[in-house]
């Protein structure tokens, strides 16, 4: 029978490879025990609503937006953040990030790199259409979308996401 | 891109010699103590279980060979270079993805001519020692960039100088090359490393010589972001990652309107909440509002997730005060109903009365923008600490950390010598962040409870308590000749004003304002009046990116195109008509200085360089071209911060559908430092001015913001993103703003180009068609 998680003393999941246990309310998300419990900062807040995606991680694999993802939830599953998604910031992603200057403040571009990377997994080579569909949950007020979108497409010529 | 290389026969390429700024040259390069405390250390937590004592990690980087405060050579505040010949750059202004970490250090590294591998760039505190600091208004390289120039020269004269005593050779037979000092006539160089402590030794030249444009390797050419790496890796530090053994977390509960108070609140539910341990009530708000805490209810805790839970307990009942009658609708009929009518003169040309009277016709329109709310993506935080020796330490994602430090000193009764506000990287500003409110907030909370507190501010926070864009009505009234050319130009503005955030009683815009786009009209009509119309503020009114150029340049270029379209006339050929030929425009100035308090003996305001940019979108985008039904051109342009943009939109609009196809766009911002982030900027700024024109909306109900989040205040999102074509003019004037200036003409191009597309006009942001 399974524990209530109401009562359960503590939250066992693996991050970026090594295993953690946190001591929070249940209802606590994942964003705020990675920020300030794990001091894993480079998943950022912005909306509390899954309306920017500035929050996303990976969720054994998936993309999701970790503020609205209770950490009762997460108990016994995988979470990749952008500080575990390459061994030495060498996703073909960040790479191109860096060479193209994707990024302006820099605030959300965790938050697509993470969920680009989740959906590029599964589908290397998505058209235009595509492209823009599955990155659209991400917002940025500087106004990077076009070099995100150069990005993306360089990075599926150049191969090596999934 | 590609650059524009020729200059076209109206540029004046007369500006060469630099300015001499406000900031004291003699002050500047003189040698002053070492640089404290601006090395970024913070704590990290090494295990996730509980909290133990932190690992220190160095944000900024620095080399194996020591820090900037450690480097032997310092020839002025903002250059280091130790014995190992590591260089150190110290960027005085804040980075808010503008570039200006990737912009400021290759100025001063190409003067000097270091490697750029071998630079490492410092973040400064706030200081007045550095000369202003407040990272707005497009001013960093504009108002900069000689000064910059002048201290990379200092240490590359002190270099040579200390090559020539080392070899024993006169200083004007050796060359300086990429941290070297060359003697070629002897064959021996000497790097950096080896000169720095002979170069120590030396006075300071008073006047160093600068290099010729023609060997500059760093300015004007693409350097990379110097964050990059951090950035997409997770290991930047924004203001909102800052943290520090021991630091507790605070939200605040504020009165919705502002100038309210709490009356009743439930303390003893929002202390039970797991992790909450103190619940404040701050002092209630003043007005003025100015850069003052908004008083409310903080709840402190352990993490972020607990205040947030503690909010939802307190269960205020709020008493709204002054602002609570504060409704939109009624506000902008109010707006409306001033525009409309007679105002307070500003500008009279000619005799506006008699154009109207003997006018073949007339053609009049009322244009309306709403209330914006900044939305950086990272809200306002700040982390205190008020120390028990009373010195007080912040990290802050701050524009303005100068305004940051006195304010707090104020408020807090302090010393501002005992005040140290560390910069952080910026989640984006756009001017929300030159308000130092979010840092006071911090503070005082820091200090009621005896601890380091980290003050973050919710989206929905941010949303309601921005300092806002204002909302404006303006009416446009032009008489015509018989061929729809115009003969006279009545333009009346109405918005509340900034003033009003700082002063009581401000009923009129500040003549600042009005320079933003309203008095600085570049047409050359005979008879022109401009009058601004009363407006009173119920909200906190700031400054966004671009300010009044926002809804001036809509206006202007709306009510340009408007006139076209009556006289069955080109949108570009009509609005270069307008403009008239390249001329000198100083005279709408008064005095020596223009509206961004330019020298106008450095920056002429030149129509030539309008019309220019002008004629390279319409080129960019197949002016004239053959297009189907339903689809438009439309173009813009605006002078703004010393610099010239213009945007052209093709657009379609079928069955209703608003589709943007393309968009081009010209800078001409004079010399140009790090080219790759003045496109940047163009993009961003295109993609901001998008979102001015097709979501943008803030409004107040009984003196409460109605909107919350990126549900009800939306941004343009990747998929609404059309492709944007950018051309940086290539000139040797002295530098423009780029930040801020590509967006003023986005909003009136698209609905220039939806006028064409369907012969109606858009006198409304955000766009709503039919």
């Amino acid at each position: 029978m399974p524990e209530n998680p109401k009562t359960k003393p503590g939250f066992s999941m693996t991050v970026n490879g090594e295993s953690r246990t946190v001591d929070v309310p249940a209802d606590m998300p994942l964003l705020w025990v990675l920020r300030d419990i794990l001091n894993l900062t480079g998943t950022k807040y912005g909306c509390g609503m899954a309306l920017c995606g500035a929050c996303t991680v990976h969720l054994d694999g998936e993309a999701v937006r970790s503020c609205q993802m209770p950490i009762s939830a997460v108990e016994g599953k995988t979470v990749t953040t952008i500080e575990g998604l390459s061994p030495d910031g060498n996703h073909p992603l960040q790479i191109l990030w860096d060479e193209m200057n994707v990024s302006q403040c820099g605030y959300c571009q965790a938050g697509q790199i993470m969920n680009a990377a989740a959906w590029l997994a599964e589908n290397p080579t998505p058209s235009d259409e595509e492209i823009d569909r599955n990155q659209s949950g991400n917002l940025c007020r500087c106004g990077t979308y076009t070099r995100i979108r150069d990005a993306i497409k360089l990075a599926i010529e150049k191969g090596g996401l999934a | 891109m590609f650059l524009f290389e020729n200059n076209p026969p109206w540029a004046k390429n007369t500006v060469e010699k630099p300015e001499v700024l406000n900031l004291s040259r003699r002050d500047f390069l003189k040698r002053s103590a070492l640089l404290a405390g601006s090395t970024f250390v913070l704590g990290v937590w090494s295990s996730c279980e509980t909290r133990k004592e932190p690992m220190v990690r160095e944000v900024t980087k620095v080399p194996a060979s020591g820090t900037f405060e450690e480097a032997g050579f310092q020839p002025n505040l903002l250059v280091g270079i130790n014995d190992a010949g590591d260089v150190f750059i110290v960027c005085t202004r804040s980075e808010m993805g503008q570039g200006i970490r990737s912009s400021m250090p290759p100025v001063i590294a190409d003067e000097m001519e270091a490697d750029w591998d071998r630079v490492h760039v410092v973040q400064a505190d706030g200081d007045p020692k550095y000369g202003n600091q407040n990272t707005d208004g497009s001013r960093s390289v504009r108002n900069h960039f000689d000064e910059w120039r002048q201290a990379g020269a200092t240490a590359r004269a002190m270099l040579l100088a200390a090559a020539a005593k080392m070899l024993d050779v006169p200083a004007s037979e050796c060359t300086a090359h990429n941290n070297f000092v060359e003697h070629s006539a002897s064959q021996r160089k000497l790097g950096y490393g080896e000169l720095a402590a002979t170069a120590a030794t030396l006075d300071v030249p008073a006047d160093a010589p600068l290099k010729d444009r023609s060997e500059w390797r760093y300015i004007g050419k693409e350097v990379r972001g110097v964050d990059n790496y951090d950035i997409v890796t997770g290991k930047a530090i924004f203001g909102i990652d800052a943290s520090v053994p021991g630091m507790l977390h605070a939200t605040i509960e504020r009165c919705p309107v502002i100038g309210g108070k709490a009356l009743t609140y439930d303390e003893e539910t929002a202390t039970a909440v797991p992790g909450v341990e103190k619940v404040l009530r701050l002092d209630d708000a003043q007005l003025p509002p100015a850069f003052n805490a908004l008083g409310g209810i903080a709840v402190i805790g352990t993490n972020t997730w607990a205040t947030m839970k503690g909010r939802e307990a307190l269960n205020v009942k709020w008493d709204f005060g002054p602002n609570a009658g504060y409704n939109s609708t009624e506000y902008r009929a109010a707006l409306e109903n001033s525009a409309t009518n007679p105002g307070k003169e500003i500008r009279a040309v000619g005799d506006i009365k008699t154009a109207m009277e003997k006018a073949s016709q007339t053609h009049e329109a009322t244009y309306f923008v709403p209330m914006q709310a900044h939305a950086p993506m990272e809200p306002p935080n700040a982390l205190a600490w008020v120390k028990e020796d009373g010195s007080i330490e912040i990290w802050a994602p701050s524009q303005d950390p100068q305004a940051a430090r006195n304010t707090v000193a104020a408020v807090m009764g302090v010393e501002v010598e005992q005040v140290t506000i560390h910069v952080t990287l910026l989640g984006g500003g756009f001017g929300r962040k030159s308000k130092p409110d979010y840092v006071v907030e911090a503070a005082l909370i820091s200090k009621a409870v005896g601890a380091p507190v980290k003050l973050t501010w919710t989206r929905e926070d941010e949303i309601h308590f921005d300092y806002f864009h204002a909302p404006s009505a303006q009416h446009l009234k032009a008489s015509l000749d018989e061929t729809g050319k115009a003969t006279g130009w009545l333009h009346r503005t109405t918005f509340p004003s900034i003033s009003s955030t700082f002063a009581p009683n401000v009923t009129h815009a500040s003549n600042g304002e009005l320079g933003l786009g309203f008095t600085t009209v570049p047409y050359q009509i005979p008879n022109m009046l401009c009058e601004n119309g009363a407006a009173k503020a119920f909200v906190r009114i700031g400054w966004l990116r671009s300010v009044c150029n926002i809804h001036h340049a809509f206006a202007v270029n709306a009510f340009a195109g408007e006139l076209a379209h009556k006289a069955g006339r080109d949108q570009k050929d009509y609005l270069l008509e307008l403009i008239g030929p390249p001329r000198n425009l100083n005279h709408l100035f008064e005095g020596e200085r223009g509206a961004y308090g330019e020298d106008l003996n450095v920056h002429t305001y030149d129509t030539g360089r309008l019309r220019h940019v002008i004629e390279a979108v319409a080129t960019s985008i197949d002016w004239g071209k053959d297009l189907p039904d339903g689809h438009g051109l439309g173009i813009a342009t605006h002078y703004s911060f010393v610099s010239y943009v213009a945007h052209a939109v093709h657009v379609s609009v079928i069955d209703g559908q608003l589709a943007i196809h393309d968009i081009h766009c010209a800078i001409d911002s004079g010399t140009y430092v790090n080219v790759d982030r003045v496109k940047a900027q163009m993009e961003g700024a295109t993609i901001f001015g998008l979102t001015l024109a097709l979501h943008g909306k803030i409004t107040a109900k009984d003196g409460a913001i109605e909107q919350s989040n990126f549900h009800n205040f939306p941004l343009l999102r990747l998929n609404e993103t059309p492709p944007i074509t950018v051309h940086v003019v290539h000139r040797k004037q002295a530098p423009g703003g780029v930040g801020e200036p590509g967006v003023p003409p986005v909003a009136p191009a698209l609905t220039n180009a939806i006028l064409a597309a369907t012969g109606k006009p858009v006198r409304e942001l955000p766009i709503r068609l039919g």
